[in-house]
């Protein structure tokens, strides 16, 4: 017989001091659980959901899909069917009654244990989405009031701000405008063109850019001028296309923030919005906001910056001018390589920047998460030790590499990789694509 | 004994038959109508292409990475559910019983065959069992109703075994034998047991989301 789903000695171990959940619990009462989880179930979720309940027949062939398992000595608890048993199957089986003790836990498993990465989804032989149920205990925690308290700050931002950051409209505009005038030191005439109705493509960002690596609109903005782009950038809000309201279910500010996104871009006129290298903002735009709203796709053609640095490699917009010296290897983040499939075109792009790129395994649809995305590295310090513990596989991964730079074109990955290298002390540097592709490229004398 | 037999052997195998039959149905279209009601999207995204792409990456055996990956569960897997299914349809003596009632018939699997397949069904549930005690990853996730479900499942094939070889008291083994076979069949579409029947709904969702959505391989 299984153990039972909450171990009190483990929650105990596990607890840690984090305010949006320790105030969150406080005020849960049993009756408030019981009807929010049945409303969800009820109004929220349907077929699936009872499907995936009732289809698994508890193989535990997921368990070796998931990093944190793998790095937690393939600790039951943290396979991926560990984590449904610990939250829905018991949601489910009591019908919502369940205590604020299992609340807890289960926010935990869901917000800090799974980067709804859907690697188990390629394990799964019957294909149970287990990212989907995790969202739908983030939804359920949502709704009781219980979400770690960082990455609820980053929602309260979108909600207030429409990005995720904080960032007001004035250092938005300014951010930009000095960006443009460093960029004038290297390419004189080089323009970042704000608001510019009917350009070909209005380029989206994620707020941590202006934030703290305004360097990164630099380089994009070289980038755009030398291919002699008709590109524009929003001085609304609406030029964020992040995203953290997708990772703690609420759905309603998903949805407010996305639409601020496209009626941004559509009321530029723009052909088509080009992202920065970032993974989740792009499943925000490209497969789950949009849903939110009622689209199937996209209501504008969306394009990850892999797709369009490829294109504008293979079209000649940009050349190579001297290749990158140093050996390279390259991490496949989830949302763009299991969520889009750009796992070729973005070794394609580094192929023809890099000389010396040696393949990390496993690689591409089933390479290793980053453990910081799917809301992870937002749920903020008091989880980075579990997260370091629970990557334990990516640091081995690549070590492996013997590389001296690391490719991780996502901005969550990036940060995550950047703090498991540090912890793990890897000899490794991370970069963006757009990096070394700034170094490499022929730019005007 | 006479009259057990023919009880359960008539009546009850009617309702069994009746109880698989319409259970199966009903839960498949109780699940198409749920998807109808609340999640319709699902539907816009459905792709043949995409489903049977990825059906067939998963009914082929070593076709998907985690095929791979675990050989021995693999092999197991695939020679238990195709004997599973196989046996029970062309048996000699199932067959004998169809034709008896229905006049009706079809070619039988040779006698020794069958018996052997029903020796691997019998150990490939010893085999579960054994992981579900053994690994602690399926043990963590194991309830009581993952053992009721191997018991129901291994009994058909046990029961079927002893009253074949007419070991003592195989009369009556033969009751429970079709006793066990009845359970079964109820119990597809009224237990876990109907990932039989779901399986096939929750790839074929998950191959379109990759494949048309995703751009990506789900196996």
């Amino acid at each position: 017989m299984g153990d039972p789903a909450v171990q009190n000695d483990a929650a105990v171990e596990a607890k840690v001091v984090d305010e949006g959940i320790d105030r969150g619990v406080e005020a849960l009462t049993p009756e408030r659980i019981e009807s929010v989880i049945n409303q969800v179930f009820e109004k929220e979720t349907g077929a699936r959901l009872q499907a995936y309940v009732e289809t698994c027949v508890h193989c535990g062939l997921c368990s070796e899909a998931c990093h944190f398992y793998l790095s937690n000595d393939k600790d039951p608890k943290f396979s991926p069917v560990g984590k449904v048993k610990q939250t829905i199957w018991e949601m489910v089986k009591r019908k919502g009654r369940v205590d604020a003790d299992f609340i807890r836990n289960a926010v935990e498993v869901a917000h800090t244990q799974c980067n709804l990465c859907k690697r188990c989804a390629m394990y799964c032989p019957f294909g149970i989405d287990i990212a989907y149920l995790m969202l739908v205990v983030r939804r359920i925690c949502h709704k009781l009031g219980v979400t770690p308290l960082y990455i609820q700050d980053t929602v309260n931002s979108h909600s207030v701000t429409m990005n995720q950051m904080w960032v007001k409209e004035d250092e938005w505009i300014d951010t930009l405008q000095w960006q443009e005038e460093e960029g004038r030191d290297e390419i004189p005439d080089l323009r970042i063109p704000v608001e510019k109705e009917g350009a070909d493509i209005m380029y989206s960002v994620i707020a941590p850019e202006p934030k703290f690596q305004a360097g990164l609109i630099y380089q994009a903005a070289v980038l755009m001028n030398v291919a002699g782009m008709n590109w524009t950038m929003p001085a609304t809000p609406g030029w964020d296309n992040s995203d953290m309201a997708m990772y703690t279910g609420d759905n309603e500010i998903m949805a407010r923030v996305k639409r601020s996104h496209f009626e941004t871009a559509r009321r530029l006129r723009v052909n088509k919005i080009v992202m920065g290298e970032c993974g989740h903002a792009f499943r925000s735009i490209y497969d789950m906001g949009n849903r939110q709203l009622g689209w199937k796709m996209p209501p504008i053609p969306v394009q990850h910056a892999i797709d369009f640095y490829d294109e504008l490699l293979r079209e000649g917009k940009i050349r190579i001018a001297r290749k990158f010296e140093k050996s390279v290897t390259l991490h496949d983040p989830c949302n763009i390589v299991r969520g889009r499939g750009l796992h070729e075109k973005s070794r394609s792009v580094v192929r023809a920047m890099c000389d010396n790129f040696i393949e990390m395994h496993p690689n591409r649809e089933h390479n290793y998460c980053c453990a910081a995305g799917g809301g992870v590295i937002n749920c903020g310090p008091p989880y980075k030790q579990k997260r370091m513990a629970g990557n334990r596989v990516k640091a081995e991964q690549l070590a492996a590499t013997k590389a001296e730079v690391l490719i991780a074109p996502c901005h969550n990955c990036h940060s995550g990789l950047e703090d498991i290298i540090h912890h793990y002390k890897l000899d490794m540097e991370v970069k963006f694509i757009l990096d070394i592709l700034y170094e490499c490229m022929e730019k005007p004398e | 004994m006479h009259t057990i037999y023919q009880f359960v052997s008539g009546p009850l195998a009617w309702i069994a038959f009746i109880l698989f039959a319409g259970g199966c149905i009903y839960r498949v279209a109780a699940l198409l109508h749920t998807v109808y009601q609340k999640e319709r999207f699902i539907f816009s995204y459905m792709s043949w292409r995409h489903s049977l792409n990825s059906i067939f990456h998963w009914i082929i055996p070593f076709a998907s990475v985690n095929s791979r990956k675990h050989p021995v569960m693999t092999v197991v897997t695939f020679v238990f559910h195709i004997s599973l299914i196989l046996v029970p349809i062309f048996l000699l003596s199932h067959i004998v019983l169809w034709d008896e009632a229905w006049n009706i018939t079809w070619p039988a699997l040779p006698d020794g065959l069958a018996d052997v397949m029903t020796v691997l069904v019998i150990l490939s549930c010893v085999f579960f069992l054994a992981r579900r005690i053994v690994l602690p990853e399926v043990k963590y996730v194991t309830s009581a109703s993952d053992y009721v479900i191997l018991a129901i499942v291994a009994a058909p094939f046990i029961t079927g075994f002893y009253a074949y070889h007419q070991w003592p008291g195989y009369s009556f083994v033969m009751i429970l034998h079709i006793l066990a076979g009845e359970i079964m069949l109820i119990a597809i579409p009224f237990s876990r047991l109907r990932h039989m029947l779901f399986s096939v709904f929750t790839r074929a969702y998950m191959g379109s989301e990759f494949g048309g959505v995703r751009h990506a391989r789900d196996w």
